[in-house]
């Protein structure tokens, strides 16, 4: 694989901690690297996080504090609307990588998928539908390509988003703007796509 | 000759830099830089360059955060849609070429009055088509509507969906037009949070018997129901510093803010008191390039006593009077035969709708601390789009098929709601079918 030089990595890592109740969150500063590390180790890192945050919320909050377990807490798609209202899993996701993006343009993530309830995440760019195509195809590997957007250039990681819990499965069969409607447990729903810019070495 | 045109031009050069240098740092009077007029978000503040323009060397990042720190917490209170930190993803880098999205101004240019809309929007209003175009083939009821009917409909709103989003919809379809007439509830923030503030004012004078509650009771000007009642007198605002005994015979401003302080925050954001906020007097309605007024009122400068000093005392001069003191459009003209100022005359009020009561929710109220209700003084938040008023007035006593019906018909705004809704929204009917 080409060796590629990663633009700074000022933020390193992004990890959450989930905590008693319904608190996940946090990011861990990282320290300053010149250079050197393999991109797709970086991603994979980045990656190790963020499944680790979100299958903790999934399975620690949504799943044992919600109306399958004590019943305190609502994830439910307008959760700012309801009492006692919490984010669904992929809404957490994706509120890490909006809270993320505020926070630094080293790398972005975003959750896609080729069926997914919201059309705007669906795959869009080339490289989102090969990678996406790729690990639904290949169950346990993950996708790895270069991709230029808006004139920069991106080293683009594509990991399966797979089921965790049947709260995910249950919730995208049921709901009406799902594309999909047999989901099972362990089976992959979708993808993650980490994006870093890059200047060649 | 060649010397002459030189020193000509070298003149001519230095008596424009000259000029223009002199309006943008020296003089007050900057009219002659403004490059066209300001929408009717900003007009009142335009001469106040640096309001928005805070670096004269910035970009566009610039202006985003003299837009966000205005603009910032209503967009948030309206669970903003589109907030910027959707567009950061490079995936959308193909979009943010035709709109981008990360900047108010892109939508919103200001002092391009020939091309704003309503809104301020200053782009062809097609905007939702950029990205969401599949919904017009995928949705069998979307199929042949306008590109650019999804945001000035009824339907959607590009910022605050709060009264629009579909399981809303779902979730408040088939109710009677009317529901019941609510109670409105008492204010009680600014004596929560004036009880403090009076401590060591009122109570001492109360207490050294340099004033009696009953010799107040007498007092003509006097609010007879609020004040006394909470055990505030004359000293509490008309005495310059406490224990002085200097009196003021006109309190500012500042003195009712010590107590009413979420009163006064809401009328500096709105648009009788925004030009507070860049140190200005507040307009008067002689300045206003919008609606119409009495002619008496033209020279009449905003603030808390501009309304509150009505006589006799009563909270339908506070807040029907007092506004039909100035307003004089059309749909101000048409209250008093409105069905809302025949229903019961002390209840229902202009403010009713554009300045309603608002309790915390349960989720926003400080821990240890009371649920508190006050006056939203901002009478603009709720207006533009009017579908912000759904929720907060409009549904506390009519149903929401009626309330969206009602606010997209313009007829019926103009004549103050005299009448049916003679227009029909049918987002709740494709919302319904769609359940099925």
């Amino acid at each position: 694989m080409k060796e590629y030089h990663l633009k700074t990595i000022k933020q390193f890592v992004v990890a959450g901690s989930i905590a008693g109740s319904a608190a996940l969150l946090s990011a861990c500063g990282g320290s300053e690297q010149a250079a050197g590390i393999a991109p797709n180790v970086y991603t994979d890192s980045l990656f190790a996080v963020m499944k680790a945050d979100r299958t903790n919320y999934t399975k620690l909050v949504v799943k044992r504090l919600g109306p399958a377990g004590a019943g305190a807490v609502k994830p439910d798609e307008h959760w700012e609307d309801i009492p006692n209202g919490t984010l669904l899993p992929a809404q957490m996701f994706r509120a890490g990588a909006e809270a993320v993006a505020e926070m630094t343009d080293d790398f972005t993530y975003s959750l896609q998928s080729k069926w997914p309830i919201n059309s705007q995440n669906a795959p869009k760019t080339e490289m989102e539908k090969q990678g996406l195509e790729y690990i639904a195809a290949n169950p346990g590997e993950n996708f790895y390509g270069e991709e230029t957007l808006g004139g920069v250039t991106y080293y683009t990681a594509v990991y399966p988003d797979v089921a965790v819990s049947d709260a995910c499965t249950t919730c995208h069969n049921e709901h009406k703007d799902s594309p999909k409607t047999d989901f099972k447990l362990g089976e992959v729903m979708g993808g993650v796509v980490i994006r870093v810019p890059l200047k060649s070495s | 000759m060649k010397k002459l045109v030189w020193g000509l031009w070298a003149v001519v050069t230095l008596l424009i830099v000259g000029y223009y240098g002199n309006a943008m740092f020296l003089s007050e009077e900057k009219e002659s830089l403004l490059i066209g007029e300001a929408s009717y978000g900003h007009y009142q503040i335009e001469m106040v360059c640096d309001s928005c323009h805070t670096d004269p060397f910035g970009g566009p990042e610039v202006l985003q955060k003299a837009c966000v720190s205005c603009h910032a917490e209503e967009l948030k209170e309206g669970h903003d849609s589109h907030p910027k930190k959707k567009f950061n993803d490079p995936r959308n880098a193909d979009r943010l070429e035709v709109i981008d999205a990360r900047y108010c101004v892109t939508c919103h240019t200001e002092h391009q009055a020939e091309r704003t809309h309503p809104m301020g929007v200053t782009i062809p209003e097609d905007y939702c088509f950029h990205c969401h175009q599949e919904v017009g083939e995928e949705r069998l009821s979307h199929k042949d509507l306008a590109f650019d009917s999804c945001a000035n409909a009824g339907c959607h709103n590009y910022h605050d969906n709060r009264a629009l989003y579909e399981r809303f919809l779902v979730e408040n379809a088939d109710q009677p037009w009317l529901n019941r007439l609510a109670e409105i509830n008492a204010a009680d923030s600014a004596s929560f949070h004036g009880r403090q503030v009076l401590a060591t004012k009122t109570e001492w004078h109360l207490a050294s018997g340099e004033v009696a509650k009953t010799d107040l009771l007498n007092l003509q000007h006097w609010d007879q129901n609020r004040h006394v009642e909470a055990g505030i007198s004359c000293v509490a605002c008309h005495e310059s510093t406490p224990g002085s005994k200097a009196w003021v015979e006109q309190p500012a401003m500042e003195v009712c803010a010590s107590c009413h302080q979420q009163e006064n925050e809401g009328f500096r954001k709105g648009r009788h008191g925004m030009r507070l906020v860049q140190d200005m007097a507040a307009i008067s309605p002689g300045e206003s390039r919008a609606l119409s007024f009495a002619d008496a009122s033209l020279n009449t400068s905003h603030s808390c006593m501009a309304c509150h000093s009505q006589q006799p005392k009563s909270e339908r001069a506070v807040a029907v009077t007092a506004c039909l003191g100035c307003h004089q459009d059309e749909h101000s003209l048409a209250f008093e035969r409105s069905p809302h100022a025949q229903r019961d005359e002390e209840s229902l009020t202009c403010a009713t709708c554009h300045m309603p009561r608002l309790t915390d929710a349960p989720l926003e109220a400080t821990p240890g601390q009371p649920v508190l209700t006050r006056v939203e003084h901002n009478q603009s938040a709720n207006l533009r789009p009017n579908e912000k008023m759904i929720r907060p007035v409009c549904m506390q006593c009519h149903s929401l098929a009626f309330s969206i019906d009602a606010l997209a018909d313009e007829t019926l705004i103009q004549n103050n709601f005299r009448g049916k809704p003679g227009h029909h929204v049918p987002s709740i009917d494709w919302a319904l079918e769609r359940e099925q």
